[in-house]
Protein backbone atom coordinates (compact mmCIF):
# COMPACT_ATOMS: atom_id res chain seq x y z
CA UNK A 1 0.00 0.00 0.00
CA UNK A 2 1.63 3.25 -1.34
CA UNK A 3 0.12 6.20 0.15
CA UNK A 4 2.15 9.31 -0.35
CA UNK A 5 2.08 8.88 -4.36
CA UNK A 6 2.62 12.90 -4.68
CA UNK A 7 4.47 13.50 -1.49
CA UNK A 8 8.06 13.45 -2.92
CA UNK A 9 8.81 15.75 -5.82
CA UNK A 10 11.26 18.90 -6.39
CA UNK A 11 9.28 21.78 -7.41
CA UNK A 12 8.24 24.52 -5.16
CA UNK A 13 5.17 23.39 -3.49
CA UNK A 14 7.27 20.31 -1.74
CA UNK A 15 9.88 22.74 -0.64
CA UNK A 16 7.53 24.82 1.13
CA UNK A 17 7.27 24.56 5.20
CA UNK A 18 3.55 22.69 5.44
CA UNK A 19 3.05 24.81 8.27
CA UNK A 20 2.38 27.84 5.55
CA UNK A 21 0.96 25.33 3.22
CA UNK A 22 -2.09 24.26 5.68
CA UNK A 23 -2.89 27.74 6.90
CA UNK A 24 -3.43 28.68 2.88
CA UNK A 25 -5.19 25.09 2.32
CA UNK A 26 -7.62 25.75 5.52
CA UNK A 27 -8.24 29.12 5.07
CA UNK A 28 -8.97 28.16 0.85
CA UNK A 29 -11.04 25.53 2.21
CA UNK A 30 -13.35 27.62 3.66
CA UNK A 31 -13.73 30.44 1.22
CA UNK A 32 -14.39 28.00 -1.62
CA UNK A 33 -16.54 25.75 0.42
CA UNK A 34 -19.26 28.54 1.76
CA UNK A 35 -19.24 30.42 -1.31
CA UNK A 36 -21.76 30.43 -3.87
CA UNK A 37 -19.95 32.33 -6.60
CA UNK A 38 -19.05 30.68 -9.84
CA UNK A 39 -16.44 33.17 -10.66
CA UNK A 40 -14.98 32.58 -7.40
CA UNK A 41 -14.94 29.20 -8.16
CA UNK A 42 -13.65 29.09 -11.51
CA UNK A 43 -10.68 31.83 -10.68
CA UNK A 44 -10.25 29.05 -7.56
CA UNK A 45 -10.09 26.19 -10.31
CA UNK A 46 -7.97 27.69 -12.42
CA UNK A 47 -5.62 28.63 -10.28
CA UNK A 48 -5.28 25.47 -7.94
CA UNK A 49 -4.82 23.91 -12.08
CA UNK A 50 -2.24 25.81 -13.19
CA UNK A 51 -0.22 25.43 -9.46
CA UNK A 52 -0.65 21.76 -10.29
CA UNK A 53 0.83 21.95 -13.56
CA UNK A 54 3.83 23.99 -12.40
CA UNK A 55 4.74 21.50 -9.37
CA UNK A 56 4.65 18.77 -12.29
CA UNK A 57 2.07 16.28 -10.57
CA UNK A 58 1.08 13.71 -12.73
CA UNK A 59 -1.65 13.64 -14.51
CA UNK A 60 -2.76 10.00 -14.00
CA UNK A 61 -2.66 10.96 -10.20
CA UNK A 62 -4.68 13.92 -10.53
CA UNK A 63 -7.32 12.91 -12.69
CA UNK A 64 -7.49 9.40 -10.37
CA UNK A 65 -8.70 12.12 -7.60
CA UNK A 66 -11.22 14.09 -9.21
CA UNK A 67 -12.30 10.93 -10.76
CA UNK A 68 -13.13 10.19 -7.10
CA UNK A 69 -15.03 13.32 -5.87
CA UNK A 70 -16.70 13.69 -9.39
CA UNK A 71 -18.54 10.33 -8.31
CA UNK A 72 -20.14 12.17 -5.87
CA UNK A 73 -21.22 15.29 -8.39
CA UNK A 74 -22.54 12.95 -11.07
CA UNK A 75 -25.54 11.51 -8.54
CA UNK A 76 -26.01 15.09 -8.07
CA UNK A 77 -26.36 15.76 -11.81
CA UNK A 78 -28.93 12.80 -12.24
CA UNK A 79 -30.73 13.87 -8.72
CA UNK A 80 -30.72 17.76 -8.94
CA UNK A 81 -32.53 18.94 -11.69
CA UNK A 82 -35.89 16.57 -10.91
CA UNK A 83 -38.57 17.47 -7.90
CA UNK A 84 -40.01 14.91 -6.30
CA UNK A 85 -43.84 15.95 -6.78
CA UNK A 86 -47.00 13.76 -4.61
CA UNK A 87 -48.00 10.76 -6.64
CA UNK A 88 -49.74 11.15 -10.46
CA UNK A 89 -48.14 14.58 -11.17
CA UNK A 90 -45.56 14.72 -13.78
CA UNK A 91 -43.25 11.50 -14.98
CA UNK A 92 -43.02 9.22 -11.97
CA UNK A 93 -43.52 11.88 -9.85
CA UNK A 94 -40.87 13.76 -11.03
CA UNK A 95 -40.57 17.30 -12.63
CA UNK A 96 -37.52 18.62 -14.64
CA UNK A 97 -36.58 21.31 -12.25
CA UNK A 98 -33.97 23.39 -14.59
CA UNK A 99 -32.12 26.05 -11.54
CA UNK A 100 -31.00 22.61 -10.15
CA UNK A 101 -28.57 21.92 -12.90
CA UNK A 102 -26.85 25.79 -12.16
CA UNK A 103 -26.60 24.01 -8.23
CA UNK A 104 -25.00 20.91 -9.25
CA UNK A 105 -22.95 22.93 -11.83
CA UNK A 106 -21.57 25.03 -8.84
CA UNK A 107 -21.11 21.82 -6.16
CA UNK A 108 -19.21 20.13 -8.61
CA UNK A 109 -17.50 23.68 -9.95
CA UNK A 110 -16.53 24.19 -6.22
CA UNK A 111 -15.48 20.53 -5.19
CA UNK A 112 -13.18 20.12 -8.12
CA UNK A 113 -11.65 23.48 -7.08
CA UNK A 114 -11.19 22.31 -3.59
CA UNK A 115 -9.69 18.78 -4.46
CA UNK A 116 -6.96 20.54 -6.67
CA UNK A 117 -6.22 22.71 -3.99
CA UNK A 118 -6.35 20.00 -0.98
CA UNK A 119 -3.89 18.34 -3.50
CA UNK A 120 -1.50 21.09 -4.70
CA UNK A 121 -1.07 21.85 -0.71
CA UNK A 122 -1.57 19.12 1.20
CA UNK A 123 -0.73 15.84 -0.54
CA UNK A 124 2.65 17.39 -1.78
CA UNK A 125 3.84 16.94 2.11
CA UNK A 126 4.50 13.44 3.69
CA UNK A 127 1.54 13.29 5.96
CA UNK A 128 4.43 13.38 8.93
CA UNK A 129 5.50 16.70 7.99
CA UNK A 130 1.65 17.50 8.39
CA UNK A 131 1.46 15.72 11.79
CA UNK A 132 4.46 17.68 12.56
CA UNK A 133 2.93 20.83 11.61
CA UNK A 134 0.25 20.59 13.82
CA UNK A 135 2.18 19.90 16.48
CA UNK A 136 4.25 22.90 16.55
CA UNK A 137 0.36 24.91 16.47
CA UNK A 138 -0.11 23.18 19.73
CA UNK A 139 -2.77 20.97 18.70
CA UNK A 140 -4.22 18.08 21.03
CA UNK A 141 -1.18 16.22 21.83
CA UNK A 142 -3.29 12.96 22.21
CA UNK A 143 -5.38 12.92 19.03
CA UNK A 144 -2.12 13.72 17.41
CA UNK A 145 -0.22 10.82 18.99
CA UNK A 146 -3.59 8.42 18.10
CA UNK A 147 -3.19 9.91 14.76
CA UNK A 148 0.81 8.84 14.60
CA UNK A 149 0.06 5.39 15.91
CA UNK A 150 -2.68 4.97 13.66
CA UNK A 151 -0.50 6.00 10.45
CA UNK A 152 2.27 4.05 11.92
CA UNK A 153 0.59 1.03 11.83
CA UNK A 154 -1.44 0.88 8.66
CA UNK A 155 0.49 -0.23 6.49
CA UNK A 156 1.91 -3.50 8.97
CA UNK A 157 -2.31 -4.30 9.51
CA UNK A 158 -2.76 -3.63 5.85
CA UNK A 159 -0.15 -5.84 5.01
CA UNK A 160 -1.00 -8.59 7.80
CA UNK A 161 -4.41 -8.57 6.32
CA UNK A 162 -3.05 -8.84 2.66
CA UNK A 163 -1.64 -11.99 4.42
CA UNK A 164 -4.58 -13.48 5.61
CA UNK A 165 -6.61 -13.00 2.67
CA UNK A 166 -3.97 -14.86 1.00
CA UNK A 167 -4.28 -18.11 2.92
CA UNK A 168 -8.00 -17.46 2.96
CA UNK A 169 -7.80 -17.94 -0.85
CA UNK A 170 -4.78 -20.63 -1.32
CA UNK A 171 -7.37 -22.75 0.78
CA UNK A 172 -10.17 -21.93 -1.44
CA UNK A 173 -12.03 -19.16 -0.67
CA UNK A 174 -14.63 -17.18 -3.10
CA UNK A 175 -16.26 -14.48 -2.18
CA UNK A 176 -19.96 -15.08 -2.96
CA UNK A 177 -23.21 -13.80 -1.88
CA UNK A 178 -23.45 -15.95 0.83
CA UNK A 179 -23.82 -16.01 4.78
CA UNK A 180 -20.26 -18.19 4.59
CA UNK A 181 -18.51 -15.40 2.44
CA UNK A 182 -19.55 -13.23 5.42
CA UNK A 183 -18.61 -14.78 8.34
CA UNK A 184 -15.17 -15.58 6.36
CA UNK A 185 -14.75 -11.72 6.43
CA UNK A 186 -16.57 -11.41 9.68
CA UNK A 187 -13.61 -13.45 10.98
CA UNK A 188 -10.68 -12.28 8.95
CA UNK A 189 -11.78 -9.09 10.43
CA UNK A 190 -11.91 -9.99 13.93
CA UNK A 191 -8.48 -11.86 13.84
CA UNK A 192 -7.55 -8.35 12.42
CA UNK A 193 -8.59 -6.36 15.28
CA UNK A 194 -7.32 -9.45 17.82
CA UNK A 195 -3.72 -9.00 16.00
CA UNK A 196 -4.28 -5.21 16.20
CA UNK A 197 -4.95 -5.08 19.78
CA UNK A 198 -2.08 -7.92 20.64
CA UNK A 199 0.73 -5.29 18.85
CA UNK A 200 -0.87 -2.18 20.58
CA UNK A 201 0.20 -3.92 23.63
CA UNK A 202 3.55 -5.32 22.47
CA UNK A 203 4.33 -1.93 21.48
CA UNK A 204 2.93 -0.02 25.17
CA UNK A 205 5.68 -2.45 26.44
CA UNK A 206 8.15 -1.68 23.79
CA UNK A 207 8.13 1.92 24.63
CA UNK A 208 8.22 0.98 28.72
CA UNK A 209 11.04 -0.58 28.00
CA UNK A 210 13.32 2.26 26.61
CA UNK A 211 12.18 4.64 28.90
CA UNK A 212 8.89 5.94 27.82
CA UNK A 213 7.62 8.35 30.67
CA UNK A 214 4.63 10.20 28.65
CA UNK A 215 6.65 12.52 26.05
CA UNK A 216 6.81 12.39 22.75
CA UNK A 217 9.80 14.23 21.27
CA UNK A 218 9.35 15.83 17.83
CA UNK A 219 12.45 14.99 15.52
CA UNK A 220 11.46 17.27 12.45
CA UNK A 221 11.86 21.24 12.81
CA UNK A 222 11.14 23.01 10.62
CA UNK A 223 12.93 26.07 9.35
CA UNK A 224 10.74 29.21 8.37
CA UNK A 225 12.28 30.36 5.47
CA UNK A 226 12.09 33.64 3.18
CA UNK A 227 10.23 31.74 -0.03
CA UNK A 228 7.58 30.86 2.79
CA UNK A 229 6.93 34.38 3.54
CA UNK A 230 6.41 35.34 0.02
CA UNK A 231 4.41 31.72 -0.18
CA UNK A 232 2.17 33.00 2.58
CA UNK A 233 1.66 36.75 1.37
CA UNK A 234 1.20 35.74 -2.27
CA UNK A 235 -1.46 32.64 -0.88
CA UNK A 236 -3.17 35.03 1.65
CA UNK A 237 -3.72 37.61 -1.03
CA UNK A 238 -5.24 35.07 -3.81
CA UNK A 239 -7.42 33.61 -1.20
CA UNK A 240 -8.56 37.51 -0.07
CA UNK A 241 -9.35 38.07 -3.62
CA UNK A 242 -11.44 35.22 -3.87
CA UNK A 243 -13.17 36.28 -0.85
CA UNK A 244 -13.90 39.35 -2.57
CA UNK A 245 -15.14 38.07 -5.68
CA UNK A 246 -17.53 36.22 -3.13
CA UNK A 247 -18.71 39.10 -1.61
CA UNK A 248 -19.56 41.15 -4.52
CA UNK A 249 -21.60 38.26 -6.05
CA UNK B 1 -20.07 8.25 3.66
CA UNK B 2 -18.94 11.07 2.30
CA UNK B 3 -20.57 14.63 1.40
CA UNK B 4 -18.10 16.60 -0.81
CA UNK B 5 -16.80 20.16 -0.18
CA UNK B 6 -19.29 23.08 -1.36
CA UNK B 7 -22.58 21.20 -1.08
CA UNK B 8 -23.52 22.04 2.84
CA UNK B 9 -23.72 25.42 4.18
CA UNK B 10 -21.58 27.35 6.80
CA UNK B 11 -24.05 26.64 9.49
CA UNK B 12 -23.83 22.86 9.19
CA UNK B 13 -20.79 22.55 8.82
CA UNK B 14 -19.83 24.73 12.19
CA UNK B 15 -22.41 22.33 13.91
CA UNK B 16 -20.71 19.56 12.46
CA UNK B 17 -17.08 20.35 14.11
CA UNK B 18 -18.28 21.30 17.18
CA UNK B 19 -20.72 18.24 17.53
CA UNK B 20 -17.33 16.32 16.51
CA UNK B 21 -15.01 18.48 19.18
CA UNK B 22 -17.12 17.42 21.47
CA UNK B 23 -17.37 13.81 20.72
CA UNK B 24 -13.33 13.48 20.34
CA UNK B 25 -12.65 15.54 23.75
CA UNK B 26 -14.75 13.05 25.28
CA UNK B 27 -12.89 10.39 24.23
CA UNK B 28 -9.70 11.17 24.19
CA UNK B 29 -10.48 11.83 27.85
CA UNK B 30 -11.03 7.98 28.61
CA UNK B 31 -7.48 6.80 26.94
CA UNK B 32 -4.44 6.76 29.03
CA UNK B 33 -1.18 6.48 27.87
CA UNK B 34 -1.99 2.17 27.94
CA UNK B 35 -4.37 2.72 25.71
CA UNK B 36 -3.88 5.32 22.83
CA UNK B 37 -2.17 2.87 21.21
CA UNK B 38 -4.68 0.43 21.41
CA UNK B 39 -7.62 2.81 19.94
CA UNK B 40 -5.03 3.95 17.10
CA UNK B 41 -4.69 0.36 16.21
CA UNK B 42 -7.73 -0.42 16.28
CA UNK B 43 -8.75 2.19 13.89
CA UNK B 44 -5.96 1.20 11.53
CA UNK B 45 -7.46 -2.38 11.29
CA UNK B 46 -10.94 -0.92 10.91
CA UNK B 47 -9.53 1.21 8.54
CA UNK B 48 -7.73 -1.79 6.70
CA UNK B 49 -10.69 -3.73 6.48
CA UNK B 50 -13.17 -1.44 5.67
CA UNK B 51 -11.09 -0.92 2.04
CA UNK B 52 -12.64 -4.48 1.33
CA UNK B 53 -15.87 -4.77 -0.34
CA UNK B 54 -18.20 -7.53 -0.40
CA UNK B 55 -20.65 -9.34 -3.04
CA UNK B 56 -24.28 -8.76 -2.51
CA UNK B 57 -26.36 -9.88 -4.77
CA UNK B 58 -25.19 -8.12 -8.34
CA UNK B 59 -23.63 -5.06 -6.93
CA UNK B 60 -20.43 -5.37 -4.22
CA UNK B 61 -21.06 -3.22 -1.03
CA UNK B 62 -18.42 -1.57 0.93
CA UNK B 63 -18.19 -1.97 4.46
CA UNK B 64 -18.48 0.83 6.99
CA UNK B 65 -17.82 -1.20 10.40
CA UNK B 66 -18.70 1.42 12.38
CA UNK B 67 -21.23 0.05 14.42
CA UNK B 68 -18.87 -2.99 15.23
CA UNK B 69 -15.77 -0.24 16.23
CA UNK B 70 -18.80 1.57 18.14
CA UNK B 71 -19.35 -1.61 20.24
CA UNK B 72 -15.24 -1.84 21.04
CA UNK B 73 -14.62 1.69 21.48
CA UNK B 74 -17.68 3.55 22.94
CA UNK B 75 -16.22 7.34 22.93
CA UNK B 76 -13.12 6.72 21.55
CA UNK B 77 -14.86 5.54 18.12
CA UNK B 78 -15.08 9.49 17.65
CA UNK B 79 -11.07 10.20 17.71
CA UNK B 80 -10.78 6.94 16.04
CA UNK B 81 -13.06 7.45 13.08
CA UNK B 82 -11.69 11.28 12.69
CA UNK B 83 -7.80 9.81 12.15
CA UNK B 84 -9.46 7.86 9.16
CA UNK B 85 -10.90 10.75 7.80
CA UNK B 86 -8.39 13.41 8.24
CA UNK B 87 -6.11 11.09 6.57
CA UNK B 88 -8.38 10.51 3.59
CA UNK B 89 -8.12 14.22 3.19
CA UNK B 90 -4.63 14.65 3.59
CA UNK B 91 -3.70 12.06 1.00
CA UNK B 92 -6.49 11.39 -1.24
CA UNK B 93 -8.18 15.14 -1.12
CA UNK B 94 -11.18 13.19 -0.67
CA UNK B 95 -13.60 14.22 1.72
CA UNK B 96 -12.07 17.12 2.73
CA UNK B 97 -10.96 19.60 5.57
CA UNK B 98 -14.40 21.41 6.07
CA UNK B 99 -16.26 18.64 5.75
CA UNK B 100 -14.11 16.68 8.22
CA UNK B 101 -15.97 17.97 11.51
CA UNK B 102 -19.38 16.81 10.32
CA UNK B 103 -18.54 13.75 8.53
CA UNK B 104 -16.98 12.48 11.88
CA UNK B 105 -19.99 13.14 13.56
CA UNK B 106 -21.99 11.57 11.15
CA UNK B 107 -20.14 8.35 11.11
CA UNK B 108 -18.99 8.02 14.86
CA UNK B 109 -22.33 9.14 16.50
CA UNK B 110 -24.12 5.83 15.34
CA UNK B 111 -21.04 4.26 16.42
CA UNK B 112 -21.34 5.05 19.81
CA UNK B 113 -25.46 4.91 19.67
CA UNK B 114 -24.48 1.30 18.98
CA UNK B 115 -22.32 0.77 21.73
CA UNK B 116 -25.20 2.25 24.00
CA UNK B 117 -28.20 0.09 22.94
CA UNK B 118 -26.31 -3.12 21.35
CA UNK B 119 -23.32 -3.57 23.71
CA UNK B 120 -24.79 -4.39 27.04
CA UNK B 121 -26.51 -7.62 25.26
CA UNK B 122 -23.24 -8.41 22.85
CA UNK B 123 -21.10 -8.59 25.86
CA UNK B 124 -24.06 -10.46 27.62
CA UNK B 125 -24.29 -14.28 28.83
CA UNK B 126 -26.35 -15.36 26.48
CA UNK B 127 -24.79 -16.09 23.07
CA UNK B 128 -28.01 -16.39 20.70
CA UNK B 129 -29.24 -12.82 22.15
CA UNK B 130 -25.12 -11.17 21.46
CA UNK B 131 -25.50 -12.28 17.67
CA UNK B 132 -29.10 -10.58 17.24
CA UNK B 133 -27.83 -7.40 19.34
CA UNK B 134 -24.15 -7.78 17.18
CA UNK B 135 -26.68 -7.62 13.91
CA UNK B 136 -28.46 -4.95 15.45
CA UNK B 137 -25.10 -3.02 15.99
CA UNK B 138 -23.72 -3.03 12.57
CA UNK B 139 -27.32 -2.73 10.96
CA UNK B 140 -27.96 0.19 13.70
CA UNK B 141 -24.73 1.78 12.64
CA UNK B 142 -24.99 2.28 8.76
CA UNK B 143 -28.57 3.40 9.09
CA UNK B 144 -28.01 5.81 11.37
CA UNK B 145 -24.90 7.05 9.69
CA UNK B 146 -27.20 7.11 6.10
CA UNK B 147 -30.02 8.95 7.58
CA UNK B 148 -27.48 11.58 9.22
CA UNK B 149 -26.12 11.92 6.39
CA UNK B 150 -29.57 12.53 4.33
CA UNK B 151 -30.23 15.49 7.42
CA UNK B 152 -27.17 16.98 6.55
CA UNK B 153 -27.83 17.33 2.50
CA UNK B 154 -31.25 18.65 3.10
CA UNK B 155 -30.08 21.61 5.09
CA UNK B 156 -28.68 22.49 1.91
CA UNK B 157 -31.79 23.24 0.94
CA UNK B 158 -35.28 20.61 -0.38
CA UNK B 159 -33.40 20.74 -3.74
CA UNK B 160 -31.28 17.68 -2.36
CA UNK B 161 -34.74 15.77 -1.39
CA UNK B 162 -33.95 13.56 -4.42
CA UNK B 163 -30.58 13.05 -3.35
CA UNK B 164 -31.61 12.34 0.24
CA UNK B 165 -33.79 9.47 -0.74
CA UNK B 166 -31.27 7.63 -3.15
CA UNK B 167 -28.29 7.55 -0.19
CA UNK B 168 -31.24 5.93 2.14
CA UNK B 169 -32.15 3.75 -0.52
CA UNK B 170 -28.74 2.89 -1.82
CA UNK B 171 -27.75 2.29 1.94
CA UNK B 172 -30.33 -0.57 2.49
CA UNK B 173 -28.11 -3.59 1.48
CA UNK B 174 -24.72 -2.24 2.96
CA UNK B 175 -27.17 -2.28 6.23
CA UNK B 176 -28.32 -5.78 5.90
CA UNK B 177 -24.46 -7.15 4.78
CA UNK B 178 -23.26 -5.00 7.56
CA UNK B 179 -25.18 -6.16 10.22
CA UNK B 180 -24.30 -10.27 9.25
CA UNK B 181 -20.71 -9.58 9.37
CA UNK B 182 -20.98 -7.84 12.12
CA UNK B 183 -23.03 -10.40 13.99
CA UNK B 184 -20.57 -12.98 13.41
CA UNK B 185 -17.46 -11.06 14.20
CA UNK B 186 -19.31 -10.50 17.66
CA UNK B 187 -19.40 -14.25 18.15
CA UNK B 188 -15.61 -14.47 16.87
CA UNK B 189 -14.66 -12.18 19.48
CA UNK B 190 -16.69 -13.68 22.37
CA UNK B 191 -15.20 -16.88 21.65
CA UNK B 192 -11.57 -15.55 21.10
CA UNK B 193 -11.24 -12.20 22.85
CA UNK B 194 -14.24 -11.47 24.83
CA UNK B 195 -11.99 -8.94 27.31
CA UNK B 196 -11.90 -6.80 23.46
CA UNK B 197 -15.94 -6.73 23.79
CA UNK B 198 -15.27 -5.13 27.47
CA UNK B 199 -12.83 -2.68 26.38
CA UNK B 200 -14.77 0.19 26.96
CA UNK B 201 -16.53 -0.86 30.54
Amino acid sequence: MHLETLAHGHSLFHRLDPRGKLAVALAYSLVMATGQSAWAGGAGLGLCLAGCLAARLPGRELLKRLAAVNAFTALLWVMLPWQVYPAGDGWLGLRHHPPGIFLAGMITLKANAIVLGLTLLLATSTVNQVFHALAHWRISPRLLQVFFFFYRYLHVLHREWHRMHQAARARGFQPRTSWHTYRTYAYLTGGLLVRSYDRAQRVYQAMLCRGFQGTYWLLDHFQWQRRDDYFLLWGGLLVALLLVLELAA
Amino acid sequence: MHISEGVLPAATLVAGAALAVGGISLGLRKLDQERLPQVALMAAAFFVASLVNLPAGPARVHLVLNGLLGLLLGWSAFPAIFVALALQALLFSFGGLTTLGISTFNMAFPAVVAHWLCGPWARGGNSQLALVAGFGAGFLGVALSALLVALSLLTAGEDFLGAAHLILAAHLPVMLVEGLVTAAAVAFLRRVRPAMLAWDR
